[in-house]
């Protein structure tokens, strides 16, 4: 064990890796004070260039990219009103109140030295929880992975935000994208309309930069809202006070932590769902509830905590069973896949070594958050100036031709396209997209595992819960799926009454 | 745009009748009781029921809003007409890049991306060129991707 840590030290110390850390650091940082850039597309938008290193390299780039973009989304949340990424929309308006009271630079102390506070706290829960996990997995057959994706693919369809139908839709629908081409345990060619490309099956990566990045250039293009303005000229000392703020509330430091890594772990639900769950249980517990909304530092401690601990709970279902808990980690497991570093338990046995290396990444990042993060403020006023009709247009380029280089082929650039329409299409129409991207990244697995245990019963299907692990994820995920609708029939009768 | 969900569910239950009757001819696996249509095929009829209840709900919510409703953009002819040139600019390049090569079509995308975000001429043009020079050096040169260059190839360096 000690070599192996030895070894993700010198991987991760080396001086490429902390340039590429340094360098991603400052991108995500702009990428998520940019309002309309969120940490997902800047994950996306990472891909094509990641491609190009080693493994912990490219780790190192999305690892602390996103948790800055996190962080830096709440920038101009406080300054302009506009959340810089949807993880920060739960706190958006009250940070603006702040700092309409003055307050600019409480408010973005607390969001990023809380975001780091919360960011280590889910790291120290994925370095404890994910090697026991793993270790636990280990006895896992195709029965048990089945039911357990199919828990996972159940948590996206309830957790996301929206109707549950409507989610449910979502992931059918990643499915069956997943089952285009050759990848299939039959390897029989399906639904590729006799073409080439699409035997490999579509690209998950082009569909990613579609969805998350084409979409928002279309929302950006059609967006008619006024450009807001800039309140504040000059953000003071922001760490002025923030120790007497972590002495204050303890307690919700540590609840808005544990909530946004369990949020986060689960899949679908990521550093968003987080962050307004947990804004809201803030509200709720609060001994001055009345003070929420009127620029009241509490809530944003807790949920500017909960949203980046959520970035660091999506890797543990991520790294022990290749289901990943968010969208970035999803668009993660893709670059995982391709740099042989294949998600899943024997991840940990074979090569622990890189595993450390991640848990070492995610540290470190939190830590250079801060300093990095004081400059990003020092500097928000000229970022938030960016003149977006000429970055706009770059970051289109940049899709297509990071989108080219997957394959070297423009039929990508195609699949980016019209994933980026539809996204933006059913997005507008309440269609969550989180469930679709985890049908997609797991369709193959579920049907692997479903086709490998129905080959191994016969086409028996009490084979399914005849293993006790596997029968416990299978009620668990029944209760998923009915506890909605027991607990609809169980209220019906005291709505009719009341 | 937001269309009634009865339209939304006829939707997915076209597209669930499609895949059954698509994955029809599969072919099961030699010997087993299971093949490569029968995973598609559940995820089909998964489409058809939820599809059906999606379709009746927006009938019984139909009062609530209405059929079909546009944004407030589709009134303004410049977001119309950015929001075109978007879509355009990328089916464009599909078309020309290997003709024209990636330096013409990138320049010519950017260009009329910016004119339609309403960026003046000159730094219209500016921005173009320079974009496409840096991104064309970063994945060309630095990360080796063979971007076209079609009718430059004599020049090409």
């Amino acid at each position: 064990m000690w070599t192996a840590i030895g070894q993700a030290f010198s991987m991760v110390f080396e001086p490429y890796t902390l340039m590429v850390m340094v360098l991603a650091a400052f991108y995500g940082l702009f990428v998520g004070a940019v309002p309309g850039l969120t940490a997902t597309m800047a994950t996306a938008l990472l891909v094509p260039v990641t491609f190009f290193m080693a493994p912990i390299p490219a780790v190192a780039a999305m690892v602390t990219a996103t948790a800055m973009a996190i962080f830096s989304g709440d920038i101009p949340g406080c300054l302009l009103r506009i959340p810089g990424t949807p993880a920060s929309a739960a706190y958006t308006d009250e940070a603006f109140a702040m700092t309409r009271k003055g307050q600019a630079e409480k408010a973005l102390g607390a969001g990023l030295v809380f975001s780091a506070v919360g960011g280590l706290f889910g790291t120290v829960v994925l370095i404890v929880a994910a090697p026991a996990l793993a270790d636990f997995a280990l006895n896992f057959s195709s029965f048990e992975y089945f039911w357990l994706v199919l828990l996972g693919l159940t948590c996206a369809v309830f957790v996301s935000s929206g109707s549950p139908l409507k989610g449910l839709m979502m992931l059918f629908l990643g499915l069956l994208v997943a089952c285009v081409g050759l990848g299939n345990p039959a390897g029989f060619p399906r639904f590729t309309f006799g073409t080439v490309e699409m035997t490999g099956g579509i690209g998950m990566i082009a569909m990613m930069i579609g969805m998350f990045a084409i979409s928002e250039i279309i929302r950006y293009m059609v967006d008619t809202s006024p450009q807001a303005e800039l309140v504040v000229e000059e953000v003071g000392s922001v760490l002025k006070g923030q120790w007497a703020l972590a002495k204050k509330y303890p307690v919700q430091i540590l609840r808005g932590s544990v909530l946004g890594t369990a949020v986060g772990a689960l899949p679908g639900a990521g550093a968003d769902i987080a962050a307004w769950m947990s804004y809201a249980m803030s509200k709720k517990f609060s001994k001055e509830p009345e003070k929420f909304g009127t620029g009241h530092v509490e809530g944003i401690v807790e949920s500017g905590s909960a949203n980046n601990s959520a970035l660091a709970g999506a890797w543990i279902p991520a790294l022990v069973f290749g289901i990943p808990g968010d969208s970035i980690t999803a668009i993660v497991i893709g670059v995982l896949y391709m740099k042989n570093m294949n998600p899943g338990p024997t991840l940990f046995t074979t090569n622990p070594q890189n595993i450390y290396a991640v848990f070492l990444l995610f540290i470190l990042a939190n830590l250079i958050m801060i300093p990095l993060g004081i400059l990003c403020i020092k500097v928000a006023k000229r970022i938030l100036k960016v003149p977006r009709e000429i970055l706009m247009p770059m970051i289109l380029l940049f899709c297509v031709v990071g989108t080219f280089a997957i394959n070297n082929t423009v039929f990508e650039v195609g699949v980016m396209l019209v994933a980026g329409i539809l996204a933006y299409l059913l997005e507008a129409n309440k269609f969550p997209t989180a469930p679709a991207i985890l049908g997609v990244v797991l369709g193959g697995m579920l049907e692997e595992n479903f086709i490998t245990s129905m080959i191994k019963s016969g086409g028996d299907l009490s084979a399914f819960v005849a293993r006790p692990i596997a029968l416990s994820l299978a009620l668990l995920t029944a209760v998923v799926w009915f506890a909605p609708l027991l607990l609809r029939l169980l209220r019906q009768p005291a709505g009719t009454r009341a | 745009m937001k269309v009634n969900d009865v339209f939304w569910g006829a939707l997915l239950m076209a597209l669930g009748a499609a895949v059954l009757l698509a994955v029809r001819g599969y072919p099961n696996i030699p010997g087993q009781p299971v093949g490569p249509a029968l995973f598609p095929s559940l995820i089909a009829m998964g489409l058809c029921v939820g599809g059906a209840l999606l379709a009746w709900q927006g009938w019984r919510d139909r009062a609530q809003g209405p059929w079909w409703a546009w944004e407030d953009w589709v009134h303004s002819p410049r977001h119309v007409k950015a929001l075109a040139t978007l879509l355009g600019s990328v089916v464009f390049y599909i078309a020309a890049s290997d003709a024209l090569g990636f330096l013409i079509t990138a320049s010519l995308v950017m260009l009329s991306l910016f004119r339609s975000l309403h960026v003046a001429w000159g730094r219209a043009l500016f921005w173009a060129v320079v974009a496409t020079l840096v991104v064309h050096f970063v994945f060309y040169k630095l990360l080796r991707v063979p971007l076209p260059w079609g009718v430059l190839t004599p020049l090409a360096w």
